[in-house]
């Protein structure tokens, strides 16, 4: 029967649709700063709003105007659209999609719920999480758990389309947003604990036909690279780039997965994104340095091939996926305007590259107590030039499996995850959410069963040594790499930055506060207690002349695992475990958006 | 859809096979309808560096330094490698998993091996909880013996959080175990 519906609503989806290019109504719409039309704001993924309604001097003023509850009580990721006058939410699995008309108090004008197998919800890793939907050309587009992808229309939720771009029964899921470029659709997807070979997959946007797919591992028809002419570090990456760096066929159950955000520059016509942990966890079951899992990719989006590529962590063996945001920014390096690409990685590092070429600029710590690595190599003419100096003492592949590597910082879940930051072209810099967590890690064999989980590593999480937080907040300095300022938080930041031309920049807490900080000094200028953690990301809109911020909340997700247990230092005498209370001392399940204006 | 729920149910028979096949004698003895009762957590034999409660069901056995046996150790390693993503860290739950430290106050044994063989589902009041089926999982059903042993420690108090401080040698037995039901290495 879906296939029926299917085929009937792509019919009259040509006929219906327009000879506009979706670039061109994302391009239009979010210049737009009155609204919100794809999760990170525009394209270069820079999260910043030029709304200054609410600004430094106000913003201690800010209130709660409205809220919502979503109905579903798992971990809220992703933010809410405002297209016109209607705002769209989603929610975790099952993927409820809600349009609310902001002319009428929110009321529900249309509400879409797929019917999906619940047995996709324990192949998702961690959580049921989904980081939100896109809009372009009239359409609201939405991946769900189970990897079907949904085009709705934006007036009736009708759905347009839909195609399956993966298989859960093979450990295949999403949770991540959409990107519409063009006349295409671009979509990641899930599944590296469960040995997926990822990929990424462009839709036509009209019709949900598949244009062409890029894998970040395999051989060089499925990477899409050309030998020639793709490049890392200013070489061509040559032949069989991917299969030479994996033993045998380990690359067809290699992960590289892409479930994190895309960024798209019109000028250059390059998209940007990042590819997840090679599998397994145990470092000493895959030789060679597993390219191109975690990996920062520049693809064309016609074609999907790449123009270059570059590896952060190669033979990975902490799960530091290179999936986090790739914020487009045009800067001075040297008293030199260079159009840069921005990463924080889950290594700890702070990457900004020339997004024309891919050559390296910076790569400098953004928590100082990283340590499995020394630097990464800037000497250009050095054999490990772009490589991390691994630290042996940290190395899991060298101390081997059944080893213990104690104390290595950051954890698998990184100094930082995919809660996204924002920068502000007023004060140049970058806003970043950041977790403050080391590890103990211990690889062992593990055998491989399709669409079981393929980990192999045990794990114990602690605050990093020698405080009793667990997160900060920074302000990062991308052309130096240096941080600039830091607020300290009881624990991580989970929650995507806003940074706005008011001078204020927002982001969530774990225990539910939206908070507002002066984005020169870190102050806090503003705080609200949600009714639950905040996972989601800030974002805010324009209506009927008045500004507003709004976010999900929500506790779960990754950060759901240390809900209850809160996470104890193995290392510190008993006692100590108190310092870090857990979570749920402060907050409980349930997804809520909450809107806030000044008052009138 | 459907043939997905038809495939993963088809597969209960083939797990709960399995769980079998995978369990040590003991189990087979103990093998009748679960007893609400928990078992007595009293280590009164061993063979081979494992331990056998008065009900003939596999236990941990705790030395007065804390060093636990090899099978605890084990369970607390997979455990937090296989569990630990939803049913959180030392089995203290997570936002969206049953804190197992809690569970096996109560779970039995048999009810313990049939959940993770088997699954469980419960879809009400918004949660979608859904315990996968694991009975076909090597990396799990290799070692239930040894987490169903960590955790009942745990449940029981027996053990604290985190890694085991020490532990007894890895009995030869185990190991010819492992790599009998694991198969040959890749």
């Amino acid at each position: 029967m879906n296939r029926l519906v299917t085929s009937v609503l792509s019919v009259s989806a040509i006929a219906l649709s327009t000879a506009a290019f979706a670039n061109e109504s994302v391009l239009k719409n979010s210049a737009d700063p009155k609204q919100w039309v794809i999760q990170a704001g525009s394209y270069d993924n820079n999260r910043y709003s030029k709304l200054d309604q609410i600004n430094q001097s106000n913003v201690g003023k800010l209130a709660p105007a409205w809220s919502f509850s979503t109905g579903v009580l798992r971990g809220h990721e992703g933010s809410p659209l405002v297209v016109g006058d209607v705002m769209y939410v989603h929610t975790p699995f099952p993927n409820i999609v809600y349009a609310l008309d902001l002319n009428n108090d929110g009321k529900i004008l249309w509400k879409y719920e797929p019917k999906q197998d619940p047995n996709v919800v324990p192949v998702m890793c961690c959580d049921t999480v989904n980081r939100g939907l896109a809009y372009a050309d009239g359409k609201i587009f939405l991946h769900q758990a189970d990897t079907t992808v949904v085009a709705l229309n934006a007036q009736t939720g009708k759905v347009e389309w839909s195609v399956a771009n993966g298989d859960p029964k093979k450990g295949e899921t999403n949770t991540a947003t959409v990107l519409p470029v063009k006349d295409k659709l671009l979509v990641g997807i899930s599944g590296g604990e469960f040995g997926v070979q990822c990929h990424v997959t462009a839709y036509d946007i009209k019709s949900g036909k598949k244009i062409w797919r890029a894998y970040s591992v395999g051989p060089d028809d499925q990477i899409l690279f050309d030998p020639e002419k793709t490049t890392s570090l200013g070489k061509p990456v040559g032949k069989d780039s991917s299969l030479k760096t994996w033993q045998g066929d380990q690359w067809k159950t290699g992960g590289g997965c892409t479930w994190g955000w895309y960024s798209y520059d019109p000028e250059l016509n390059l998209v940007y994104y990042g590819s997840g942990n090679p599998s397994t966890w145990n470092p000493k079951q895959r030789p060679g340095d597993n390219k191109w899992s975690m990996t920062l990719f520049a693809r064309d989006p016609d074609t999907g091939v790449a123009k270059w590529a570059y590896q952060m962590t190669p033979h990975d063996e902490w799960d530091y996926d290179g999936v986090n945001e790739v914020p487009l920014v045009d800067q001075k390096i040297d008293g030199k305007d260079r159009k840069l690409v921005v990463h924080f990685d889950r290594n700890g590092f702070g990457y900004t590259l020339d997004r024309v070429s891919g050559e390296l600029l910076v790569a400098e710590k953004y928590d100082p107590t990283v340590n499995w690595a020394t630097k990464v190599d800037m000497d250009r003419n050095s054999p490990t030039y772009g490589r991390p100096l691994v630290n042996a003492k940290f190395s899991t592949e060298q101390n081997g499996e059944d080893t213990n590597s104690q104390g290595i910082c950051p954890a698998a879940l990184g100094s930082k995850d995919q809660q996204p930051s924002a920068y502000s072209p007023k004060t140049g810099l970058f806003y970043v959410p950041t977790n403050h967590v080391c590890m103990d890690y211990e690889p062992f064999r593990v055998s491989y069963t399709p669409g079981q989980p393929y980990v192999g590593a045990t794990l114990a999480m602690y605050p990093a040594p020698g405080g009793t937080h667990m997160g900060n907040f920074i302000a990062w300095d991308a052309t130096k790499g240096k941080i600039v300022w830091t607020d300290q938080e009881q624990f991580s930041v989970w929650s995507g930055a806003l940074a706005t031309a008011g001078d204020v920049v927002f982001y969530g807490t774990l225990e539910g506060y939206l908070k507002a900080v002066d984005a020169k000094t870190g102050k806090l200028l503003y705080k609200y207690k949600t009714p639950s953690g905040i996972i989601g990301n800030v974002m805010t809109y324009q209506h009927k002349g008045k500004q507003y911020v709004a976010v999900l909340s929500g506790v779960g997700g990754w950060a759901g695992i240390g809900l209850a247990a809160g996470l104890a230092d193995p290392h510190a005498g008993l006692g100590a475990v108190g310092g870090y209370a857990a979570l749920s001392n402060y907050t409980a399940l349930g997804g809520t958006l909450t809107v806030f204006a000044l008052p009138d | 859809m459907t043939d997905f729920v038809q495939k993963t149910s088809g597969r209960l028979v083939l797990a709960a096979l399995a769980a079998l096949a995978l369990a040590t004698p003991a189990y087979a003895e103990a093998d009748k309808p679960a007893s609400d009762k928990p078992a007595s957590d009293k280590a009164v034999s061993s063979q081979d560096g494992k331990y056998f409660d008065a009900n003939g069901e596999p236990t941990y056995k705790i030395g007065p330094d804390g060093k636990v046996d090899w099978y605890t150790y084990s369970g607390f390693q997979r455990y937090s490698a296989e569990c630990l993503r939803c049913h959180g860290p030392d089995g203290m739950g997570s936002s969206y998993a049953p804190a197992l430290a809690n569970s096996l106050k109560t779970l039995s044994y048999a009810d313990f091996l049939s959940t993770v063989a088997n699954g469980r589902k419960n879809l009400e009041n918004g949660q979608e909880k859904v315990m996968p089926t694991l009975g076909l999982d090597k990396n799990v059903m290799c070692f239930i013996d040894d987490i169903y042993i960590y955790l009942k420690a745990r449940s029981d108090d027996a053990v604290g959080r985190g890694r085991p401080p020490a532990k007894e040698p890895k009995p030869k037995t185990w190991e010819d175990g492992v790599n009998a039901c694991m198969g040959p290495p890749s």
